[in-house]
């Protein structure tokens, strides 16, 4: 999936910036970005990987990486930080300290599996953590791989899509305030440079993986200059691509080509929010959270998570929960460690399972638990060996 | 997150000190008729008949297929005998004071007819030029969107029996037009909502559903992120919620709304969905997808003072004067006009019979896979009739 966009991407990168056509002061940021993200640590032949396993189905779905990695005997260490966003869930205060210690953990180790925490609503909650934590380390971009699975039938077939959105700045800038009771504003920020960068990450990854086309999403008919100024910046950096097409579409229109022809799209760029409403429809379409795999990449940090990112409070602890995209998260972890024998084990196993249809979770119309799915999962990759 | 930590306390006192000064300030507001919701309809239409005990019209026939179209509408509306005349207006932008405006004769007609038939309308390309679509929303004080969508027998999509009404938020939030450069590259797009607005519009949205016979109103949001904007307008939500009682309220997140319509649209066939501007704007084209698109979908801006009521498809100049044309859109938004002016009996009569000939297949017009032109199709409604 992920296929090795390592070294590639790092390679086209490193070209794009050192055209000279481009005179922005951003260059000097971009010229590192990835060369140094894959150092992870590893001691005595093993990666130290912080895994958090998130709020609602987040530690029976990690349970079940943890036991399938193991059984394969992957070289990997976990590191884990029971971080939750549920605020009765720590004695007071710990909340905090737990997400600044996964933080810090994320820092050293360069590297984590993530399920995703819980955001309150009420005002007097936190801010999210997954957005907070996002900003913190600056992982940039969000991929969430839109792919129907043999086997499993939905509404659509062949969908194949991958959607990239800028994860630090637009709608979640968490910047709002009240101008008088009853008038509120709320900032969407859209920078250059973040454009800039999210458009070459998109264009990168479009090179590594063997895509045709990289689609613009945005709204710049109505935010003529916000989200004017992200289309306009993608145009520029595209023509440094030439060999990948390139066009744009409104974000209306490309929701409602999503659910009526989403074989047209490919590779798809986007600003924060816009990335949240395509990733739901797009999930959608080929069967659910449960499945969709994602990660987020930074300059220094990838933590890889669910692509479709939702908590599940609502089936936590009754072992229903699908543990695919988790498990497919991990397994492009692996690829992205250059494990691709182990990820490749893994991810057959799954797409075994599923393919066979004896075993499914309930999200995917069958009636398994999750310990049921996951042990599917080991006895295949047994009989495979 | 440190800074916005910091912002944020402050302003959580201030809203607490604002809370009761809120509460006058908003009777203050609703002095035009909020308060007294539960006697006096939101946006009620006030206009007359004349001598011949017809309802006067306001035609914007649009461009491109708008005059096709426009004329399968009339000639349908004669053979039902619908007791309307057409007064047709120009709306052709000017420029008034280097502002976009819709000419006087226009704006008068539909001041005093109250209510408005439009055509698609080609929005001029240019830089600063208002979308005459929203000039119209504008001019009109049109608050709000109303896009019910339903599956049509005899065009097939991979979505059955969906039934979806949704309300958008038409003047404010994300498509407010206030943005600005903050230095070069750095872009600051406000979103605005305010207490007014929402409470309109939400007020719309109970009476709405409560016109229709529906049981469930759903707040569609993302207040986990942007607390106090989204957070306000569900706040306000849960406040008009209490005016009406018999109307079972609940919440959702955007991303589980867009998740489980694209899953399966049909658990939201008993419910009337209200949220912000842009969630509303993706949400019923999304919507419009599952059913077929634009050509099947019916439009109307709801205003206090007077309503219109549009195709919100293109103009399609590349078959305009064919006679290809599919007028569908067109009609069913005829048909919500004529429920607005309380002619239900007509309504039904004519809805009816454009959906028996849609669902026989004979005569569809080549957008649907047919043959047939235009006038075709009408003439097989009016034979219905």
């Amino acid at each position: 999936m992920l296929s090795r966009p390592t070294a590639r991407a790092a390679k086209s990168l490193l070209q794009a910036t050192a055209q000279p056509s481009f005179q922005l002061n951003a260059a000097r940021s971009f010229a590192t970005v990835q060369s140094d993200i894959f150092k992870p640590t590893k001691y005595g032949g093993k990666y130290t990987v912080t895994l958090i396993p998130g709020d609602g189905i987040g530690a029976e779905v990690a349970e079940s990486v943890k036991t399938i990695f193991k059984a394969d005997n992957v070289p990997i260490e976990w590191e884990q930080i029971d971080v939750s966003g549920i605020e009765e869930s720590a004695p007071t205060g710990r909340t905090e300290d737990l997400f600044r210690e996964s933080v810090t953990s994320l820092q050293r180790n360069k590297l984590g599996l993530k399920g995703i925490l819980h955001t309150p609503i009420s005002r007097s909650g936190h801010q999210s953590f997954n957005v907070a934590m996002r900003q913190e380390l600056d992982i940039y971009a969000s991929i969430s791989l839109i792919k129907n699975i043999p086997g499993y039938e939905t509404r659509h077939k062949n969908v194949d899509l991958c959607i990239i959105r800028e994860n630090t700045e637009g709608e979640y800038s968490g910047l709002e305030h009240q101008s008088v009771p009853g008038v509120v504003e709320s900032l969407k920020i859209i920078t250059r440079a973040k454009s800039e960068r999210i458009a070459k990450f998109a264009f990168s990854f479009a090179v590594a993986n063997n895509r045709k086309k990289v689609t613009c999403i945005h709204k710049a008919n109505i935010m003529k200059l916000a989200d004017g100024l992200f289309r306009k910046t993608f145009h520029e950096v595209a023509e440094e691509f030439p060999t990948i097409k390139s066009d744009d579409m409104i974000v209306d229109n490309a929701s409602m080509q999503c659910v009526s022809r989403p074989q047209q799209f490919d590779v798809l760029v986007m600003p924060n929010l816009y990335g949240g409403i395509l990733s739901n429809i797009g999930a959608a379409l080929v069967g659910g959270p449960g499945i969709v795999p994602g990660c987020n990449m930074g300059r220094d940090v990838a933590v890889f998570e669910p692509g479709c990112r939702h908590v599940g409070l609502d089936i936590k602890g009754k072992d229903q929960a699908n543990p695919s995209a988790l498990i497919l998260s991990g397994t492009m972890l692996l690829r992205h460690l250059g494990l691709d024998e182990h990820a490749n084990r893994i991810s057959q196993a799954i797409y075994g399972v599923i393919a066979e249809g004896k075993i499914r979770t309930p999200d995917m119309g069958g009636n398994s638990t999750t310990h049921e799915f996951t042990k599917a999962i080991l006895n295949k990759m047994e009989n495979s060996l | 997150m440190l800074a916005t930590r910091a912002i944020a306390a402050p302003a959580r006192r201030q809203f607490l000190g604002a809370a009761p000064r809120a509460s006058t300030i908003s009777l203050l507001h609703s002095r035009r008729g909020y308060a007294t919701a539960q006697q006096d309809r939101v946006a009620k239409f006030t206009g007359q008949k004349d001598s011949n005990g017809k309802y006067a019209v306001s035609l914007i026939e649009g461009d491109g297929i708008g005059p096709e179209i426009s004329q399968a509408v009339k000639d349908i509306f004669a053979a039902a005998k619908t007791p309307i005349t057409w007064e047709p207006c120009d709306v052709t932008p000017i420029l008034k004071d280097g502002k976009t405006a819709i000419p006087d004769a226009a704006i008068e007609s539909i001041k005093k007819n109250k209510i408005a038939l439009k055509g698609p309308l080609a929005t001029p390309i240019g830089k600063g030029h208002v979308s005459l679509n929203l000039t119209l929303r504008r001019t009109f004080n049109l608050f709000a969107n109303l896009r019910p969508c339903r599956s049509v027998a005899g065009y097939k999509t991979p979505y059955d029996n969906v039934d979806t009404v949704l309300i958008r938020e038409n003047t404010e939030g994300e498509y407010s037009g206030i943005e600005h450069v903050v230095v070069d590259g750095v872009v600051q797009s406000i979103k605005l909502i305010t207490r007014e607005a929402s409470e309109r519009v939400l007020r719309f949205a109970f009476q709405h559903a409560t016109e229709i016979g529906r049981k469930k109103v759903r707040v569609v949001h993302k207040a986990t992120i942007m607390k106090m904007s989204d957070g306000l307008f569900l706040n306000v939500a849960k406040d008009v919620a209490k005016d009406f009682p018999h109307i079972e309220f609940d919440a959702e997140l955007l991303d589980n709304t867009c998740l489980k319509m694209v899953t399966d649209p049909v658990p939201y066939n008993d419910k009337v969905l209200v949220m912000p501007n842009l969630y509303g704007d993706i949400l019923s084209d999304m919507c419009a997808g599952l059913i077929g698109g634009l050509g099947l979908t019916p439009s109307g801006n709801i205003g206090d003072e007077c309503s219109i009521f549009e195709a919100v498809h293109g103009s399609a100049p590349d078959i305009a004067g064919k006679g290809l044309a599919n007028p569908t859109a067109l009609l069913l938004s005829s048909m919500m006009m004529l429920r607005h002016m309380s002619l239900n009996e007509y309504a039904d009569r004519i809805e009816k019979a454009a959906f028996d000939t849609l669902a026989e297949g004979k005569a569809l017009t080549g957008d649907l896979g047919g043959k047939a032109k235009t006038n075709e199709f009408a003439n097989a409604i009016i034979e219905k009739l």
